[in-house]
């Protein structure tokens, strides 16, 4: 069982990491097609920095993450203190709304906030409705429900007598939030965010929807890359992403279990006393 | 308490950019696009679409079942590995989502491909090029390539939580590993098989990049009509009448999913 | 730990975008540019960077380029609203559908004073006498693009539109991918006019279309380039101008304009309606015009130059070529389309979808279908059985103790 299960695993990451590495190779070739490997060559990653064209759809790309996530952790978190007060009915319908844009295909989604912003743009006689604005409001709707989903759990968990006691020895309401809830809370947050952040970051269906003439971001730029013959270089910056991002994640996880086996030790040393 | 307004921003928020959007896709399949005046005629359309809807149903039922045999045995295994491999595990199966999913599919075109790099080795060795892309069976693969890790992280995290002391007693008990399996494991695990499957289902059958490049002109999904009718052919009313008609078989596919499991939804996000 | 790490990364990553905006504090107007895809020398092989020369002419103007695969798409985000554009490039009719439609501005001449350098055979065309709305950029023949390696010689000796047809080649054949190009082949074909409005023709083009389906590769627009140079497509309908830069890339590329006819178009440089910045567009099509610059530019993309003056500027073989430059007799049999009614459109729209979701294979769907459903059925069925009988044993064994 144990080395059945072994086997797959290896053979399901080989898959999932086969593209990659195709990708990867084709960035050090001299030659455009990607299915043929000529010769060795960092020429590609030098054309990349030259181009600031693809450097800035990579800026536009962070800049709507990160002020989408920075949002929708905000107002997610505050949401998820409400609904946990709420009971009910009501309690009820707003999950029911949270869980809209998560069943929903993202490509339903997209069309229906574009035919919503070609609307609104038609009424108020906005030529250029479409762009940052429209693409940052979907971002923060599909980013929302991923804190609240993370947040939510976590609020459940806690134990409401903390709150009380912070409320007994003296702090406000708000005090007693930031003080105890927020530190409660705050693994839900993180994973929240840190959902939203990716999924944002490398969203392309709603963003092809709703995106306009002035403010393309990354993925959807990659889209009209693979209608042309593609660049090289672009494979060159898609390797550099991702190292990246193995980088960020091997060190947050090593930083993790360092912070945990130093947990585990604090506690055995106090066991011990 | 005023804690409970607190949601008010939210539920405002979530009114203004889902619900009346949802809105406004009725309103569009419900009108003429020259004339704007009420007429049934898009929806009366879709009788020309039903082969479309059928086979995108059937190929992402075909990549949701293979994703779920495939990733159930890689989803055990990460479970039952050391705290820190798994962390690292999942960090793995985590990371191809944060790639750009257009360059991934790609790379696999160009693996496929008459002219890729699996048929390029063939040739070489003097066989005839094996027609490995432009099928039904190549959008599948794409399908299940990137979809998998929504499957194995709500396995991992449902598989993960089972209480071990369920499986020594099922032991003490003389049940042999299968049983262990049959009448412990698996129905312990089906709220994250039921999630599993509608967040690979649901993604699989609106799809339209993957049927764009891995499939040929007879493997059309709902997912590239739908694009069509946005992108090429201006048709915004066949396109609302397409997405509202994907939309309610979708909740009725998951509505039937969620019969099969009274677990609370609030935990069916588990990446 | 985690979570100063976390407040940390986040504070970095919101720095991060303020950088750039800060360091070019002098706002520059933006021109925004919507052409199609490799319409413009962008700089590589050592060609001119148009889009680069402008702006060292003319500091405080950006140009902002997007692009589109054919004129529907292109009408399509017009229409769709949300979106402005300074500068489109549309083909002949999509420019006198646009006219009708007075979705364009007229253009200021005063601003393009280079228009003089223009061929007197592209000025005042039919589609927009006197040139108020569009100024010709480039012009250029639809033909057949097969990769001599693979196509046997007799099967291109007849030089005709037929060999898009020919299920020797299956799944090596590409087709356009818009309705108006793909319907003309047929036109073609069947001895219609390109610009007919007959629903029982368009119908007749349809049919041939659809019986071409089984052996189309893809239906392609941009992708055409990545398919031939590779050859993982041998045969093409395609634009002159695109098979020169194809050629360049994979030798055993070969082009005809098929003797059944051929489109013969203009591409020309509109402002739509919309515009924010029409004067610095107008300079941008004014410099465009401007002679070295056209040359060198369409040297690159390999498209036709409606300026004799640019040709000083080309290369000689690329301004001599038979290719871009067809022989009189052979511009004698092509043919220009004109914009067809709002009906005909739809019609043309509505028969194209119906080409492109055909289906083969829907029985065998069908029957997967039903066979499930029963499944379905009869599995809940067992089990509500199932249920009862055990509900049943158990009543009895309660019963007997």
């Amino acid at each position: 069982m144990r080395n059945f299960t072994r086997i797959i695993t290896i053979l399901v990451f080989i898959f999932l990491y086969i593209p990659m590495i195709i990708l990867g190779i084709a960035s050090f070739s001299t030659g455009k097609d990607i299915a043929v490997f000529e010769s060795f060559t960092f020429h590609q990653y030098r054309e990349l920095f030259r181009d600031d064209g693809l450097v800035s759809l990579l800026t536009n790309s962070l800049i709507i993450a990160v002020i989408s996530t920075l949002s929708a952790t905000v107002l997610g978190t505050v949401a998820s203190l409400g609904i946990h007060k709420s009971r009910g009915r009501l309690r009820k319908a707003i999950m029911t709304m949270t869980n809209i844009p998560m069943t929903n295909p993202e490509i339903v989604t997209g069309v229906s906030l574009a035919l919503l912003f070609a609307f609104v743009g038609i009424i108020l006689r906005i030529n250029a409705v479409l762009g940052f604005w429209t693409l940052l409001i979907a971002h923060i709707t599909f980013n929302l429900p991923y804190v609240i989903l993370n947040v939510m759990p976590k609020l459940a968990q806690m134990d409401p007598d903390l709150t009380e006691a912070a409320l007994d020895l003296g702090c406000t309401p708000v005090q007693a939030f930031f003080k105890v809830v927020l530190h409660e809370i705050m693994p839900g947050i993180i994973s929240g965010a840190l959902m939203a952040f990716t999924m944002s970051l490398d969203d392309f269906v709603i963003s092809y929807f709703v995106t306009g003439s002035g403010f393309v971001t990354l993925p959807v730029e990659i889209y009209s890359y693979t209608k042309k013959p593609i660049h090289p270089k672009v494979y060159a910056l898609f390797t550099l992403i991702f190292l990246v991002m193995l980088i960020l994640m091997v060190t947050m996880n090593l930083l993790q279990a360092r912070d945990n086996t130093r947990r585990r030790k604090l506690m055995l040393r106090r066991a011990g006393r | 308490m005023k804690s409970r307004f607190l949601s008010g921003p939210y539920v405002l928020w979530m009114v203004l950019f889902t619900l009346i959007p949802l809105g406004v896709v009725f309103y569009y399949a419900f009108t003429d696009s020259v004339t704007g005046a009420f007429t049934l005629a898009n929806l009366g359309s879709m009788v020309n679409y039903w082969p479309i809807f059928l086979r995108s149903i059937w190929l992402s039922i075909f990549a949701t079942v293979i994703c779920l045999i495939i990733g159930y045995p890689v989803a055990y295994f990460i479970a039952h590995c050391k705290p820190t491999t798994q962390r690292l595990l999942q960090m793995l199966v985590m990371l191809p989502m944060c790639m750009s999913f257009l360059l991934r599919t790609l790379a696999w075109v160009a693996l496929l491909e008459d002219t890729g790099i699996i048929n390029n080795v063939v040739m070489s060795l003097g066989l005839e090029s094996l027609p490995l892309i432009r099928n039904n069976g190549a959008v599948i693969l794409g399908m299940v390539y990137n979809y998998l890790p929504y499957m194995i992280l709500p396995l991992y995290t449902v598989l993960m939580k089972i209480d071990n002391r369920l499986v020594e007693a099922a032991q003490d008990l003389g049940c042999n590993s299968r049983q262990i399996f049959s009448k412990v494991t698996l129905p312990l695990s089906i709220p994250g098989i039921v999630s599993g499957i509608t967040m690979v289902f649901v993604p699989a059958v609106s799809t339209f990049y993957i049927s764009q490049k891995l499939g040929s002109p007879d493997t059309i999904l709902i997912g590239d009509v739908i694009e069509m009718q946005f992108k090429s052919a201006y048709n915004p009313n066949l396109g609302a009448a397409l997405s509202l008609v994907l939309m309610v078989l979708i909740f009725i596919c998951v509505g039937i999913m969620n019969r099969f499991s009274d677990e609370d939804e609030e935990g069916m996000v588990t990446v | 730990m985690m979570k100063r790490l976390f407040s940390l990364l986040l504070c970095a990553l919101l720095l991060l975008p303020l950088l750039p905006v800060r360091s070019n504090a002098a706002e520059p107007v933006t021109v925004n540019l919507y052409n199609w895809g490799q319409y413009l020398s962008d700089g590589s092989d050592g060609c001119i960077d148009v889009i680069a020369e402008f702006e060292a002419k003319y500091p405080h103007i950006k140009v902002n380029q997007m692009t589109f695969d054919s004129n529907e798409s292109m009408y399509t985000k017009l229409t769709a609203g949300g979106s402005s554009f300074d500068l489109i490039i549309p083909s002949d009719y999509m420019v006198e559908k646009l006219i009708e439609e007075d979705m364009l501005l007229p253009i200021n001449h005063d601003n393009v004073p280079n228009f003089q350098y223009v061929d007197e055979a592209f000025r005042n065309p039919s589609y927009d006498p006197g040139n108020v709305y569009s100024i010709p950029y480039t012009w250029g023949s639809v033909g057949v693009i097969y990769n001599s390696a693979y196509i046997a010689e007799e099967d291109v000796a007849a030089q005709s539109w037929d060999l898009l047809w020919n299920e020797k080649y299956a799944n090596k054949i590409l087709m356009f991918d818009n309705p108006r190009d793909a319907f003309a082949i047929a036109q073609y074909r069947l001895g219609y006019s390109i610009n007919t409005e007959d629903p029982e023709e368009l119908e007749a083009c349809a049919d041939l279309l659809r019986e071409q389906k089984p052996v189309v590769q893809s239906y392609v627009m941009d992708q055409v380039f990545d398919k031939m140079q590779r050859a993982e497509a041998w045969i093409a309908p395609y634009y002159a101008g695109d098979y020169l830069l194809m050629a360049g890339e994979n030798e055993d590329l070969r082009f005809y304009r098929p003797k059944e006819g051929y489109n013969l178009f203009v591409d020309s440089i509109c402002i739509p309606k919309g515009a924010e910045h029409k004067e610095e567009a107008e300079l941008f099509i004014n410099f465009l015009l401007e002679p070295e610059i056209c040359g060198g530019n369409l040297e690159y993309i390999g498209y036709s130059s409606p300026e004799t003056a640019s040709k000083d500027f080309m290369d000689p073989e690329v301004a001599q070529s038979p290719v871009a430059y067809p022989p009189e007799e052979e511009i004698a049999i092509g043919t220009s389309f004109s914009a067809l009614s709002q009906e005909a459109t739809q019609y043309m729209n509505a028969l194209w979808l119906t080409v492109k979701t055909a289906d083969t294979a829907t029985t065998v769907y069908l029957i997967l279908t039903i066979i499930a459903i029963v499944l379905v059925i009869v599995l809940w069925l067992l089990f509500k059985v199932r249920r009862r009988k055990e509900k049943a044993r158990r009543c009895q064994k309660w019963k007997t103790q």
